[in-house]
């Protein structure tokens, strides 16, 4: 297996070429710069990074406003924090103007870990996505989370870039190019298509390995752009698969599970079922227990999806 | 710094065309609020006609003064003030509220001149913060950014956030204006949360302040101008602007049921010809009053 890294390290890495690519990249932190790994960009680019202590919601203003200036703002702080404390500012003076806003939501998900549920963002995907104007990526890797946050900073317009501190492994395959708008196919496979996003890719290519045991072939697709959504992969998914499962380290309400959701309801497509945290809170213990407890390991994926295949009959 | 009389009667002429349009478009619109209007009336002249740097055949040029209108429902005095300036005609502010028209809170898209999105209070003055530091980066000494609070509004923390960030950053071209007129939703200030010792505040936070008279013109005037030519000394500054909400119609003066109200045609009709009497102007009544726009006759169910 890959070297595994956490994303939030490659986000780290690329905002820091980004400091060394373009002079007009400033970014912004509210007291967490060594957890959102933006200490690097600070260290080699002080005049451009501004550390505003912890006020997260005068970050993401200031960081509109330096936008409207002509620069590109990045703004991290937790993603939970990022989007629920801020989520005013960002709808009306980053979305609706559709300025040059990009926000880093770091420690994703039920593996930020021991600090429990009010670290533990499960929401930050369905709050960002359903904002108009706004991009939401949520890379799977090292190397895609490289090429996500260069494709966010050459946007024109606000991103929702989601990371974590999980460490997984490279999945991406040699040569890969993220594209927003773009899903990729990493395991063919005719009976089931698991879409997946975040560290769940892997997870996900865990079960299906499991499930070829099984007898069952299941299609593994990296759906990074959460939003806009690649709707003809999607909908392709739907008429070639038997089942079609989504899996993310976050709630099935709002996120990718939706959002596939959304398009398959719309037409005659293969049935649904959706992998995640269901309608709850999550709690403090460690990222492995967390992901066991929630069903999100690659063995509990893989029993979920043959449940699934059961009762399709 | 003195205001040539012809000066002065231009800049009066503004606050009550400011004051007659916004009666104007409200009443036409159905919806606005014009107490919080009204009181900006001689500001936004002084602003937009005195002090700022504008060019509004190049409303994206670099170099202009930014004004962030943070209570952004005082829309309509805004809009009035950028119709009055030239950024548009007068007519497009009949569309205040319609269709792919002059938004009901200021939005930066919207129409020319309008440098931010707004509506949910106590955001705008990080806005400007960060304008006013990007400007910093931009080595674009020249422009200021000046940004309009109501008084209300120094309830939310936000504010305050920005207000720490701006002194800690030595925002000196940052200007911020606190329109004081003493009333907002719901009653006078005080009643409601008290902000006062105001100017003791903003200098706890390390701001330079000064105050006037919000309706005296030449008091505006000196003290914009003391603002960005005599004060600068590293800090952001702000000026609080003592007003009246509603000042110009005596039944809206600090009356809090004119913070959100449309008057009906007939009472816009009175209202304007009291302004006309107080500015020593030929009485003009409510432009709409004989026409039945399909809007009227809508909104009387028929």
């Amino acid at each position: 297996m890959s070297p595994m890294e956490q994303t939030r390290f490659a986000y780290g890495e690329a905002l820091l070429e980004l400091g060394q690519e373009r002079s007009d990249i400033v970014v912004l932190d509210a007291d967490l710069y060594n957890s959102t790994r933006t200490v690097l960009f600070g260290k080699a680019f002080p005049e451009r990074f501004l550390d505003l202590g912890i006020a997260e919601a005068d970050m993401v203003s200031t960081g509109a406003g330096l936008a409207a200036s002509g620069l590109v703002a990045f703004c991290n702080s937790f993603a939970m924090f990022l989007t629920g404390r801020c989520y005013d500012q960002i709808r009306i003076q980053v979305a609706y103007p559709s300025l040059n806003v990009k926000l880093a939501g770091s420690s994703a998900g039920l593996t930020q870990g021991p600090d429990g549920a009010s670290h533990q963002s499960l929401e930050d995907v369905a709050l960002m996505r359903i904002l108009p104007h706004m991009t939401v990526l949520v890379p799977a890797d090292d190397v895609e989370t490289k090429q996500a946050t260069k494709a966010a900073a050459a946007h024109q317009g606000p991103v929702y870039l989601r990371l974590g501190r999980y460490p997984t492994p490279t999945i991406s395959p040699e040569g890969y190019q993220f594209q927003i708008g773009k899903g990729v196919e990493l395991r063919p496979g005719r009976d089931i298509a698991i879409i997946a996003c975040g560290i769940m890719v892997a997870k996900a290519l865990e079960a299906a390995e499991l499930l070829a045991k099984q007898g069952l072939q299941a299609r593994v697709i990296n759906m990074a752009s959460v939003k806009p959504l690649d709707r003809a992969l999607v909908e392709q998914a739907g008429r070639e698969a038997k089942l079609v499962v989504t899996a993310e380290e976050h709630s099935i309400i709002g996120g990718l599970g939706s959002a596939v959701a959304e398009v398959l309801a719309e037409g005659n497509y293969a049935p649904l079922w959706r992998i995640g945290t269901r309608d709850e809170f999550g709690q403090s213990a460690s990222a492995d227990e967390l992901l066991d407890h929630y069903g999100l390991t690659g063995p509990k994926v893989a029993a979920q999806i043959a449940a699934a295949w059961a009762k399709l009959g | 710094m003195r205001l040539a009389p012809d000066k002065l009667a231009e800049l009066e002429e503004m606050a009550y065309q400011i004051r007659r349009l916004c009666v104007e478009m409200i009443t036409y619109a159905r919806w606005g609020h014009i107490g919080g209007s009204f009181s900006m009336a001689e500001t936004l002249a002084a602003l937009y006609f005195q002090a700022m740097r504008v060019d509004p055949a190049r409303p994206h040029w670099p170099e202009r003064d930014r004004l962030v209108l943070s209570k952004a429902h005082g829309s309509p005095a805004v809009y009035a003030a950028l119709a009055l300036r030239g950024y548009y005609p007068a007519e497009r502010l009949y569309s205040y509220c319609e269709l792919g028209g002059l938004e009901g809170h200021t939005d930066l898209t919207c129409t020319p001149g309008i440098e931010s999105s707004g509506g949910p209070l106590g955001m705008g003055l990080s806005i400007a913060a960060g304008m006013a530091l990007g400007l910093r980066y931009q080595e674009n000494p020249r422009a200021r950014v000046y940004c309009l609070m109501g008084d209300g509004e120094l309830g939310e923390g936000n504010i305050w956030e920005a207000a720490m960030f701006a002194s800690h950053y030595h925002l000196d071209n940052l200007i911020g204006i606190v329109d004081y007129n003493k009333v907002q939703a719901k009653g006078f200030v005080w009643d409601l949360m008290q902000i006062e010792p105001l100017a003791d505040k903003w200098r706890a936070f390390g701001w330079d302040v000064l105050e006037a008279d919000g309706h005296d013109l030449e008091a505006l005037v000196e003290a914009l101008h003391r603002a960005r030519w005599v004060m600068p000394r590293g800090k952001p500054l702000a000026l609080i602007a003592h007003t009246v909400k509603g000042k110009g119609v005596e039944m809206a003066e600090f009356n809090y049921h004119w913070h959100t109200q449309a008057p009906e045609p007939e009472a816009a009709d009175q209202m304007l010809r009291e302004l006309a009497r107080a500015y020593g102007r030929p009485e003009e009544g409510y432009s709409r009053l004989p026409a039945e726009s399909g809007k009227e006759a809508f909104y009387r169910g028929e």
